[in-house]
């Protein structure tokens, strides 16, 4: 039977209740939206007392499923004001998801300013999870990586989810922080400010300690298990995601070089689309860079339990200590080719600080690049990008500001280069130059997100397809990715398994019959987009009460003006292509 | 005629020592096509995945010409 706690952080309250009939079959994003579109006020301050934090368990969740430990986190969103989902792999998901857990909701407000930590273990008696909020007060205004270890230190191998200093300060840049295999507070579910939210509720740390929880119900062993093999089978085949394969190899960083050679790798502030430094900052860079430094080859690890695909990168110093886990493509990106740097160890450093304060290091990337435009810091100086993230880190005036996101800091320089669709920044991937992710991008509830439709797949990657980049009719193709995207980000899966299902279809059938496994439903791949759909239509009637129209699916002027070299191209989109995405 | 080819990411042990970006030049016969330089550089056509000819994606059959700049790349994938 699943359960849905809340925590009250007025009174520090905790109820377990099973979970209702209308969630019964929902996960992750789906369940997350749902929640917040049934019991949060569009029109509330995304800071005050009437906002929900909300954790959504997939429905796969804390099964042997491979590939599984992902957990979704939705709120209204402080940057964006809208309706927001943001994902991560951890040790958290499973921890939580073996106590029955699939939904776990923060609300209320302290009426004073102290911040709890909420520590969960299992009463095997009740056969409950029970919760015990301790005082958080010496952990606050402090570096992640030191107070992990002293969490751990104090409360065993716990599982960890909470905010750094960018939610104290209630930056709306500011991510929900979860551990990684090894303790590292380097799992991020970064994008749209939820870690603001989750200090507007007093909350700093959320700990789970699974020991003697019994683990997930599954209602049909046997389907379950028909799907599992089916996905494994999938992701061990396709080339992207198998053992020595693409991820497993170079990490996501491998996409530098293939998006800089299609010209569309965003650089300084969105002025061009081909870097040249980029070689220096990939994937292959990332790969040779560790092995001359280590004297051996590093291939990459999970972030979570069960994870086949194991994708994550570790960047070592010259002196062989480790400097940072990981380094992703859109964090080298945003900090690296769109602030015009060229240095992994640059790169590293400033992707450390972002975890070490509480950051999503795309808005953290996008915001330096605009500071740099207007006129804080030279495009390409490391010493002065670092200097600005400690002014963030430190929550000076200069650093309150930056901490706001692209959008604000843009309006503060008066600079018109803003990269960002309602109010988020856009990621690695130059929209003038890649259509399709474009249209996602700005039709999307979730403002500039490449994750929620990553149509790049066909368009640049050869995965489901091949699309032309430049075509401009892809309406259709990018409702069918949200659609479909909704699906897995519901089931508690990593997106990366879609590489492999996208292509071979016995594993997408095999992630629908885990779910019909776990849940004892009857679905088919007919109802993955229709139950995408639903959940979209959802997030997206959400927005329109919160007074998000479709006048905010569109793009930035700069983009339809000035012509993004190396091809010269413009956003050139009509407005009713856009709307044709939800209205086609 | 001369085109000058990138290799990347798994692909690049086909030309060992070859630095990350590195560019090296292949002369081809006039009217050589995207395929025609793959089986030049002995590269197995199932390890070949997206091919971009002056930042634009081709396909095998896509005649090259003098000075044109290729990248090829196996399976990749990323977020």
């Amino acid at each position: 039977m699943a359960k849905l706690m809340r925590l009250n952080m007025t009174d520090r309250s905790v109820t377990v209740e099973e979970l209702p009939e209308q969630y019964k079959y929902l996960g992750g994003r789906g369940l997350t939206s749902t929640i917040i579109y049934n019991e949060v006020d569009p029109l509330c301050h995304p800071l005050g007392p009437n906002n929900k934090l909300v954790f959504g368990l997939g429905i796969v969740a804390g099964t042997a499923a491979p590939t599984s430990s992902r957990i979704s986190v939705g709120a209204k969103s402080p940057l964006t004001g809208g309706i927001k989902e943001a994902n991560a792999g951890s040790t958290f998901p499973p921890a939580l998801a073996a106590m029955g857990v699939r939904a776990l909701v923060v609300e209320g407000q302290p009426q004073d300013d102290k911040y709890w930590m909420a520590y969960i273990t299992w009463n095997g008696e009740k056969g409950e999870p029970q919760v015990e909020f301790l005082p958080a007060d010496e952990y606050l205004g402090r570096d992640l990586y030191e107070v992990f270890p002293e969490l751990r230190e104090r409360f065993g191998k716990v599982s960890i989810a909470g905010i750094g200093v960018a939610g104290e300060f209630r930056y709306a840049n500011s991510g929900v922080v979860f551990d990684d295999m090894e303790g590292r507070p380097a799992r991020y579910a970064g994008r749209g400010g939820l870690g603001a939210v989750m200090g507007s509720k007093g909350l700093k740390f959320i700990i789970v300690d699974r020991k003697g929880a019994p683990g997930v119900e599954i209602v049909d062993k046997e389907t379950f298990d028909r799907g599992r093999k089916k996905l494994t089978e999938a992701l061990l085949q396709h080339d992207i995601t198998k053992p020595k394969g693409g991820l497993n190899t170079y990490g996501t960083a491998i996409l530098v070089n293939i998006i800089n050679e299609a010209g569309a790798f965003p650089t300084r502030n969105f002025s061009s689309g081909r870097f040249e430094g980029a070689a220096k900052i990939s994937g292959e860079a990332l790969f040779e860079g560790n092995k001359e430094r280590l004297g051996k080859e590093l291939y990459n690890h999970a972030c979570s339990p069960g994870c086949i695909i194991q994708c994550s990168n570790t960047w070592y110093r010259e002196d062989g200590t480790e400097l940072v886990s990981c380094q992703e493509y859109e964090s080298i990106w945003s900090l690296g080719a769109n602030c015009g740097i060229d240095s992994l160890d640059v790169t590293g450093e400033l992707i450390r600080l972002c975890n070490a304060y509480g950051l999503d290091t795309i808005e953290a990337g996008c915001t330096l690049a605009v500071a740099m435009e207007g006129g804080l810091a030279e495009f390409g100086d490391g010493e002065a990008a670092i200097k600005l993230m400690h002014e963030i880190g430190k929550g000076t005036p200069l650093g309150r500001i930056l901490g706001a996101g692209t959008a604000t800091t843009a309006k503060v320089l008066g600079v018109t280069r803003a990269p960002v669709v309602k109010g988020q920044s856009m990621p690695a991937y130059e929209p003038r130059a890649i259509k399709g992710i474009g249209m996602v991008y700005a039709t999307g509830p979730m403002g500039a997100d490449h994750t929620q439709g990553y149509t790049i797949a066909p368009e640049i990657l050869g995965v489901s397809g091949k699309v032309d980049q430049f075509d401009k009719d892809k309406a259709a193709l990018a409702r069918g990715f949200l659609e479909a995207t909704a699906f897995i980000d519901s089931t508690g899966h990593c997106l990366f398994i879609a590489f492999a299902i996208l292509d071979i279809a016995s594993g997408f059938e095999g992630v629908v019959e885990e779910c019909n496994g776990v849940l004892g439903t009857n679905w088919t791949m007919e109802d993955v987009n229709r139950i995408g759909r639903e959940i979209l239509d959802r997030e997206r009637a959400f927005n329109e009460a919160a007074g998000i129209s479709k006048a905010d699916d569109r793009m930035p002027e700069f983009m339809k003006l000035e012509p993004l070299p190396p091809h010269n191209v413009t956003w050139d989109i009509p407005d009713e292509a856009l709307d044709a995405v939800w209205e086609g | 005629m001369t085109v000058y080819v990138k290799l990347f990411a798994t692909l690049r042990r086909y030309r060992p020592g070859l630095g990350v970006g590195e560019t090296f030049p292949v002369e081809l016969p006039a009217g050589a096509t995207v395929g025609d330089l793959l089986r030049e550089l002995g590269l197995p056509e199932e390890e070949v995945k997206v091919v971009f000819v002056n930042a634009l994606h081709r396909e095998p059959d896509h005649p090259l010409a003098d000075g044109d700049e290729v990248g090829i790349f196996p399976p990749v994938g990323g977020g």
